[in-house]
């Protein structure tokens, strides 16, 4: 499993703004390393935000998105309290599913 | 059992059990749109989307700096008025031109911000679907350092 992303998400107004920062090399797949071999691409390909099961956001991400992807989004639907979680997968298959409550 | 044999078959039971057990759905898995990202410029990443055309738009807003101090941090943010059901960031000049991809079920609100990595100065074009149609705005964002390793 990969390591722990941090989720902030608050609800105002009807509407639940989040704020994710994943933890991830990103590694775009152009760079090489001391000895002129390129760094292999891994990145996150994937990130889905469920609430109760109803997915909420998803995107794709490609080698081109920062190290340490931030990711900011808006819904409507869901209260205080209940329970956002959040799933990435990457090139690797690896995989990581965070959750926090809505503040 | 070489040890890379082993991770491989490790990571397959892993996935396979979780998709079983509901917690990813094999399609979640695996639905990343590689053809839109293997696009080298707009026109093939529309098309890997199914769309041909994207028409310039007032109503998309692109939130880019004029200036990107790093190249491989650049916070670029998209939001408009318009119904939107997808929304894409694409950079021109990088070597593959689409960097990420936002499905907007309902409920959610037209709005993105993240932070893409930029080979060089570059125009950024803010795609958004809505209505069944894409449009477009685009920004030129210069670069100093570039961020593609480059």
């Amino acid at each position: 499993m990969g390591d722990p992303m941090r989720i902030r998400a608050t609800e105002s107004g009807g509407v639940t703004e989040v704020k994710i920062l994943m933890k991830h090399d990103m590694e775009s797949g152009q760079r090489k390393d001391a000895t002129g071999k390129v760094i292999p691409a891994w990145h996150i390909n994937t990130v889905v935000a469920k609430v109760k099961d109803k997915e909420v956001f998803a995107a794709q991400f490609g080698p081109a998105v920062s190290k340490d992807p931030f990711l900011n989004f808006k819904f409507k639907g869901a209260a205080k309290g209940d329970k956002l979680s959040v799933t990435w997968v990457d090139n690797r298959a690896d995989t990581r599913t965070d959750e926090v409550a809505i503040a | 059992m070489n040890p890379k044999r082993r991770e491989a078959l490790r990571l397959m039971a892993v996935i396979g059990l979780m998709a079983s057990t509901g917690l990813i759905s094999q399609a979640q898995a695996a639905e990343w749109n590689k053809l839109a990202f293997d696009g080298k410029n707009l026109d093939e990443v529309l098309k890997a989307f199914g769309g041909t055309a994207a028409e310039k738009s007032g109503d998309v807003s692109l939130n880019a700096p004029d200036i990107a101090e790093n190249g491989a941090v650049v916070p670029v943010g998209v939001s408009t008025t318009l119904k939107a059901t997808e929304i894409a960031i694409v950079v021109e000049k990088n070597p593959n031109a689409l960097a990420a991809h936002f499905t907007l079920p309902a409920g959610a609100e037209p709005f993105v911000t993240t932070r893409v990595k930029m080979g060089q100065t570059s125009n950024v074009l803010a795609l958004v679907k809505a209505d069944g149609k894409w449009f477009v705005a685009s920004k030129e964002v210069k670069v100093t350092l570039g961020g593609c390793g480059g």
